[in-house]
């Protein structure tokens, strides 16, 4: 039997990559907090988050790390933790899933507004009711909403490169980030990922940087103190133009990274097989890797020109890199793993949104699927990109969002009309 | 990239004459005041104004009318009266 030495000498080999941990995403997100020397973590257990926050009290306590991490009695008062450590200029975290962030939200809403550079692990999972605790990208998208920038990963080496890049952004904007990681999908799933040099993450986030927003007895201020109708407009303008401008940002972040580590995601979004592509599936996340697979498929199968956008970053919105490639394409599916009921997935109507005023703009197909962890698999994004070529022919009609795996015989079986 | 962040500094009426949301207001009855300035470290809103011989008056353009003063003071020297 291989012991797990003996595999990670396996992968260092073959892979050329050194210091290997074989992980989940949750500890990849808890190394990750690890390195980037986190001072204060509020601390409050959720599925399929729970394990970040029980790997970070394991090293706090085996290796006698200097994080605080505060045990708190809910969400609500776990994000007030890591806001107040962040006001005073500590560096903090916290992390949760779906019920936890809903009731999380109005502490999440306040350190948006608060501009207060604090990073939001949020391993996705759908949300009640029916109770479930199913992957679902829902709960990752709502804070894009509430003044903070949404990331989100592939898998387990980028979840942990993502947190880093995440006290960046954060750094860099005073806008806090969320990064999400697929529920259970990664957060329970084991792969190798390669960890820097520790150096090299203190230089890339480094910690003695002036902090103007840390209160300081000596000169007091307040932040999120109450403004009249007058002003309060004018906040939000300035999180709406900060987010906005920040789409350079994460490219540049990328390319710093991949300077130190060799490890690129292309900034906002992930580009696969797009150079010649004419239709497109846009997706996030650890499904991106089927859709990937599909596109390949597909090209050797039917010869349609597939290729795929993998949005990594939610706010900001790549408006610039996802109008650029759109002008190339004629169809794109959107396939959201989240739902704003009665209209679309989410992103798919960020998408239409962005590529409306193209002089050509592509067909623009939502998807929706994999709702509450239901399965999509490779031969679903097949017949996506066949449908989209074919709706490129016009033997197939868009509509306003199509359903993946959608089973109207459990609609039957588990409703009642009344 | 300019980075702003929101700051507000300490400030009288930070936020605007806040007497103005009084439906009834704190009388002080020199007479029977025994200068024990609790109702100065009461006040929530820091409006009960404090002489240097320990007597108090109640700063009305700021005083919310919500009544600790007069709830808190030991000998009844504080009356709440309608506004």
């Amino acid at each position: 039997m291989i012991k797990e030495g003996d595999m990670v000498s396996i992968i260092e080999k073959k892979e050329g990559i050194s210091n290997v941990k074989v992980v989940t995403a949750n500890e990849a997100v808890a190394l990750a907090v690890k390195c980037s020397r986190v001072d204060v973590v509020g601390a409050y257990p959720i599925t399929p988050q729970t394990s970040i926050m029980e790997y970070l009290a394991k090293y706090v306590e085996t290796e006698n790390l200097p994080i605080e991490i505060v045990r708190v009695e809910s969400e609500h008062s776990a994000m007030a933790v890591a806001m107040g450590a962040a006001a005073v200029g500590a560096r903090a975290f916290t992390a949760t899933s779906s019920q936890g962030l809903l009731y999380m939200a109005e502490m999440v809403y306040w350190v948006g507004g608060s501009r207060l550079p604090v990073v939001l692990a949020i391993a996705s999972r759908a949300m009640g009711a029916p109770w479930i605790i199913g992957n679902e990208h829902t709960d990752v998208l709502l804070p894009r909403e509430w003044g903070w920038m949404v990331l989100f990963p592939e898998d387990n080496q980028e979840v942990f490169d993502t947190i880093i890049q995440a006290y960046k952004l954060a750094d860099s904007t005073l806008i806090p980030v969320v990064v999400g990681l697929d529920g259970f999908l990664l957060s329970h799933t084991t792969m190798p990922i390669s960890i820097p040099e520790q150096s090299l993450i203190d230089s890339f986030i480094p910690k003695n940087t002036p902090k103007p927003y840390a209160l300081d007895t000596a000169n007091p201020f307040t932040h999120g103190n109450a403004v009249h109708s007058n002003v309060y407009l004018e906040f939000r303008y300035d999180i709406f133009r900060t987010i906005q401008e920040a789409e350079d940002l994460v490219d540049e972040i990328d390319r710093e990274w991949e300077k130190i580590t060799g490890r690129s995601y292309g900034g906002v979004i992930q580009e696969y097989l797009l150079d010649d592509a004419d239709v497109a599936i846009i997706v996030m996340g650890a499904s991106s890797g089927d859709a990937k697979q599909a596109a390949k498929n597909v090209r050797e199968k039917y010869g349609i020109r597939a290729g795929v956008i993998r949005l990594r970053s939610i706010r900001p919105f790549p408006f610039k890199r996802l109008t650029k490639l759109a002008n190339n394409l004629k169809a794109i599916g959107v396939v959201d793993r989240n739902i704003s009921p009665g209209v679309a997935g989410m992103i798919a109507t960020e998408v239409k949104f962005a590529l409306y005023d193209l002089e050509k703009r592509p067909i623009v197909q939502s998807y929706i699927g994999g709702l509450g962890g239901k399965d999509i698999k490779v031969s679903d994004f097949e017949n996506i990109f066949v449908e989209l070529s074919q709706m490129v022919e016009g033997k197939v009609t868009p509509e306003r969002a199509k359903w993946i795996g959608l089973d109207l015989s459990l609609v039957e079986q588990y409703f009642e009309e009344v | 990239m300019k980075v702003l962040i929101p700051k507000s500094k300490p400030s009288k009426g930070a936020v605007g004459k806040t007497g103005l949301w009084r439906t009834s207001k704190p009388v002080v009855h020199h007479d029977k005041c025994i200068k024990c300035v609790i109702c100065w470290a009461f006040c929530p809103e820091t409006t009960i104004i404090r002489f240097s011989d320990n007597s108090v008056d109640i700063d009305y353009e700021y005083c919310k009318g919500c009544g600790v003063c007069a709830n808190e003071c030991p000998v009844k020297a504080i009356e709440m009266v309608d506004d």
